[in-house]
């Protein structure tokens, strides 16, 4: 880019309008997550500022920590996100693939049947859902909430992936058809590595609604040794309700995971949309 | 003919699950409960107590937030994923659990005998002749004070209205207090804190309640709107941005000792005691002059209930049986201030602000809560609505006499009550 | 569009095993359950059976005053929160990817990552988090507007029936705004330099060469974006429910079609819930949504015109 463009107030303005948004975005993290090193008098007096060696108090986490076994919680949330992810996005591609790549009849319904799943909330499924689960034997195991994650995703990453599917050129397609490469092929070695920013992006917004649903691990996997980081942060919250210094620390300890998880993918999700921008 | 394979299907894919709840030669019961904050009384008090008198019987505590709690059991009582024992909500709730054959007939209970009438009601069906729960705890509604407070502005307890609004307004002029901490964001604090804790006063307790059912009076009669007039006359003593104060922000208010008076349900007792660093006292709701007989709402408010899918029936039998005995009462009480047996046996209580609520059931009338039996059973739901107005009276967006005409309205749309 | 012009075969078997799996799974788990569901909007529970009766949830929910106003009340706060991310989500979402998109611009990592982690946190933290920040006890909302001098500003916005739905709306716009950013983003990124070099050869630079070069590139996902807010929009209900509960007060001033349906559908304290009604608003919130994704693929999406690179 030539560097008229690019003067020095441009620059700043940029600068300005991304730091106030920042700012936005994470205040209310911040603040959480100061507050609850302050003891209860340091929160209500002064919310604003940082805990002070007068107000410093751990005891929102002694008494989160004395609570439940977070770090199982977690664990079982982290199986049931990379489970359900990695099956939302190897079927949700093939299926966007045939969408977009081929025509047949039928196309077009069956990219609204994939779709209809998108406006409907699944929640109104759960009776027949959990019916399903009991019959199956699958209550209270990690594979039910699996299982219903990967149907609640497909969805959404058929609608979006076979957007994004239809860019990819067909030049490139057809020569590897001519050089004898079979459709699959085709599909894992040439289409794949092609989409992987759009793959990373639906990666990113499926995983968000799964490690943050509440209803299902209540429904389905209830049970001490299957509940996931959010129901247990939820429960806790009805119980401590009023206790604030344990309120704070229980949500500041559900961010952490995620934003630790996040700021992992989020580097493979920016080097894959860097990398499909290369031509 | 398709479940069946899709069962097949998913059974497949089932080894990838762990194990579920591992089946020793003990009998596991799972219970289904609201009362998360309980866990620990459970966990430490009453399951060891229990457990230890009944070899070959463990039992599981299995809370949900309450405000999940009635569609997640309904979930998994309709598939057949439930506890053996579930935490009843009182009247039509449970009696709709019960019709649909999901809780199990405890007429026959051994220990269903130490329970009054009365107590049972809240588990009955409507002719009285079915009880599917066994009654636990009743909670009584008043008023929750801060003693240090009263004392530094020389008030005296109110026992009359104009006492307690010249008592809030002297609060008020000396400034240091908010003078009541009360939110309404929540809604259901202006309903049940307010509304129903005012209320029996005005509406002669049961009579009241028992002519609303009949038909004989309505919700736009004097006796039902003026709790709504009083409740109007609350708003400037309340705190700043009451409209968006929830229900823990109040307790947070008053146990932080910023607000003197605190319209309180006896279940606050436990947690005010571990967090108000000041003494407090309680007083029954006002009446109009010194001497008038006086009503409290004495709410029986939770049950224990057997799922009729249980495959451990009896043993759920015999802990059911244990929690109608006097020895869980006891434990119970006074684990939980403010949570009252229902037991006909006396139940001795340590807690003074506890022995206070309670011994207002000797000098006032009891009754419970007008919205619970009979009248929330349609669409609109008179229960659901009185928070909605209750809220709304408070905030000034609604009058005593319309909040009124709307829920005389909603219930006439479907309660025909036989002339 | 992708042309496929090949000879007539007799059976593309490959077609069929991409398709398989995704949709013997979401047919099992999701479809059929929900069609099990749905279909009970034909039905009512008299003495605990399940009696045909064609359209007549429907009537109710329409001609009943007791379910209509609720209804169209539901309806009307939904549309003002789609509008409020319409307006406010998806134009600054846009902002944000052209200004990060700009190359050679410094910390652009720390702020992508830093703006989207409103997008990572549960409704519960969100919710919970919110209340706590504009709660008039604690105080921080008009501390906060203190230090800029407008503390006669503060009111209890979650409180106020004027205020509370677009305070919410609001909340959910900065919780979801990283979604636009970043597809727009992947999308800003995959425009090929040389477009943008051409561009500048003739004259056209910054913002015009933004509306007349990149905006019509990124249409597509422009249009991605502003189905898939009106999709969750009209299927929200975590936020709604978690910050001001099921009966989603003050006056139902913040009651959209989710917390609606969940009050139908499960009940709510000592109202019962009814599925069939539930099933029906299910029915009626499921055609609408149909009839917004409609309008886009038939209308809109046929009409963009797309580029492959």
């Amino acid at each position: 880019m030539s560097t008229a463009t690019r003067s020095l107030p441009r620059t700043i303005g940029a600068h300005a309008i991304l730091l106030t948004y920042t700012a936005i975005a994470l205040f209310p993290v911040i603040l959480v997550i100061m507050n609850s090193f302050k003891s209860r008098a340091g929160i209500f007096s002064e919310p604003l500022t940082p805990p002070t060696p007068k107000t410093f108090d751990l005891i929102g986490y002694t008494t989160v920590i004395g609570q439940g076994d977070f770090f199982h919680y977690f664990q079982n949330s982290l199986v049931v996100t990379v489970g359900s992810l990695f099956f939302v996005l190897l079927f949700g591609a093939m299926a966007a693939f045939a969408l977009s790549e081929y025509r047949f009849r039928g196309n077009t319904l069956m990219g609204l049947y994939l779709a209809l799943g998108i406006m409907i909330p699944i929640r109104l499924a759960t009776v027949a859902i959990l019916q399903l689960m009991v019959a199956s034997g699958l209550v209270n195991t990690l594979t039910a909430l699996i299982l219903v994650y990967t149907a609640q995703g497909l969805p959404l990453a058929v609608f979006i992936l076979s957007e994004f599917m239809k860019q990819v050129s067909d030049d490139l397609k057809n020569a590897g058809r001519i050089d004898g490469l079979s459709e699959y092929t085709i599909f894992f070695r040439l289409v794949l590595p092609l989409v992987r920013p759009s793959m990373a992006t639906v990666a990113v917004f499926t995983m968000i609604p799964i490690w943050n649903d509440l209803w299902f691990p209540l429904i389905l996997a209830p049970s001490e040794e299957t509940k996931t980081v959010t129901l247990g942060a939820q429960l806790f919250l009805g119980q401590f309700v009023t206790n604030w210094n344990a309120i704070l620390a229980a949500l500041s300890l559900a961010i952490l995971p995620v934003l630790i998880l996040y700021v992992i993918f989020s580097r493979q999700l920016i080097r894959g949309i860097t990398s499909g921008a290369v031509k | 003919m398709k479940t069946k394979l899709l069962t097949a299907l998913l059974l497949g894919t089932s080894i990838l699950g762990t194990a579920g709840v591992a089946y020793a030669e003990d009998v596991t019961l799972n219970i289904e409960s609201w009362r998360g904050d309980d866990l620990s009384i459970w966990k430490d008090k009453l399951i060891p107590a229990f457990e230890a008198k009944n070899p070959g019987i463990k039992v599981v505590f299995a809370p949900s937030a309450p405000t999940e709690y009635d569609a997640a059991l309904g979930a998994k009582l309709a598939a057949g994923s439930a506890g053996d024992l579930i935490t009843c909500r009182p009247f039509d709730k449970s009696l709709e659990l019960f019709k649909k054959g999901n809780l199990a007939d405890l007429s026959s209970l051994p220990g269903m005998e130490n329970f009054s009438p009365v107590a049972k009601s809240a588990w009955q069906t409507d002719d009285g002749k079915s009880s599917f729960c066994v009654p636990m705890a009743s909670v009584i509604h008043g008023f929750i004070y801060n003693k240090d407070a009263f004392d530094k502005l020389g008030i005296k307890v109110p026992e009359t209205r104009d006492e307690f609004f010249a008592a809030l307004d002297k609060i008020k002029a000396d400034g240091t207090y908010i003078p009541m901490a009360m939110g309404t964001k929540d809604l259901w604090e202006a309903a049940t804190m307010g509304y129903q804790n005012i209320g029996p006063n005005y509406w002669k307790g049961e009579d009241g309640r028992a002519a609303l059912i009949k038909g004989e009076q309505k919700l736009t009669d004097k006796d039902w709107v003026a709790p709504y007039e009083e409740l109007a006359k609350w708003k400037p003593y309340l705190g700043d941005g009451f409209e968006a104060q929830t229900y823990p922000d109040s307790q947070n208010l008053f146990t932080l000792g910023r607000a003197a008076i605190y319209p309180a349900g006896s279940w606050e007792i436990g947690l005010f005691n571990t967090q108000a660093q000041f003494k407090m006292g309680a007083f029954p709701p006002p009446v109009e002059k010194a001497g008038d007989t006086c009503y409290i709402s004495d709410h029986t408010d939770i049950g224990m209930g057997l799922n009729a899918a249980s495959k451990h029936a009896d043993a759920a039998k015999t802990f059911l049986s244990w929690v109608a005995s006097a020895d869980f009462a006891t434990i119970y009480a006074n684990a939980l201030p403010g949570f009252f047996s229902l037991n006909s046996a006396p139940v001795k209580m340590a807690d003074p602000l506890a022995q206070e609520f309670v011994s207002w059931r000797g000098k006032c009338k009891s009754t419970i809560r007008s919205t619970y039996q009979i009248l929330s059973r349609g669409t609109p739901n008179l229960e659901n609505e009185t928070w909605v107005e209750s809220a709304n009276v408070i905030n000034g967006t609604d009058t005593p006499e319309a909040a009124a005409k709307k829920l005389q309205t909603g219930l006439d749309s479907w309660y025909h009550p036989a002339k | 569009m992708a042309a496929d012009i090949r000879p007539k075969r007799p059976f593309r078997w490959h077609i069929a095993i991409f398709l398989a799996p995704a949709v013997l799974v979401y047919t099992a788990i999701m479809i059929l359950p929900l069609a099990g569901t749905l279909q009970l909007s034909l039905f009512r529970n008299i003495d605990q059976h399940q009696v045909f009766v064609g359209l007549g949830n429907f009537r109710t929910l329409f001609g009943d005053p007791n379910w209509s106003v609720n209804f169209w009340n539901a309806l009307r706060n939904n549309v003002w929160f789609f509008i409020i991310h319409m307006l406010v989500q998806n134009p600054i979402g846009v902002l944000l990817a052209a200004l990060l998109s700009s190359p050679k611009l410094r910390f652009s990592a720390f702020y992508r990552t830093a703006i989207f982690v409103p997008t990572i946190l549960s409704f519960v933290i969100v919710g919970f988090a919110w209340k706590l920040i504009l709660s008039p006890l604690w105080g921080v909302a008009p501390h906060l507007l203190d230090f800029v001098g407008l503390k006669s500003l503060f009111t209890p916005w979650l409180g106020k029936e004027q205020y509370a739905l677009t305070a919410l709306s609001l909340v959910s716009v900065w919780q979801f705004i990283g979604i636009p950013m970043m597809l727009i983003y992947a999308a800003l990124l995959s425009i090929p330099d040389e477009v943008i070099e051409a561009a500048e050869c003739d004259g056209i630079t910054g913002m015009s060469q933004f509306w007349k070069i990149k905006l019509p590139l990124i249409l597509p996902s422009i249009g991605i974006i502003s189905i898939l807010t009106f999709v969750g929009n009209f299927n929200a209900f975590d936020l709604i429910y978690t910050a001001q509960g099921a009966l989603a007060g003050p006056n139902y001033s913040t009651d959209i079609l989710g917390t609606f349906l969940y009050r139908a559908f499960f009940g709510f304290q000592l109202q019962v819930g009814d599925p069939n009604m539930g099933a029906t608003i299910a029915t009626i919130m499921f055609l609408i949504i149909l009839g917004g994704v409609c309008v886009y693929l038939f209308l809109i999406q046929t009409r963009l015109r797309r580029y492959q690179f």
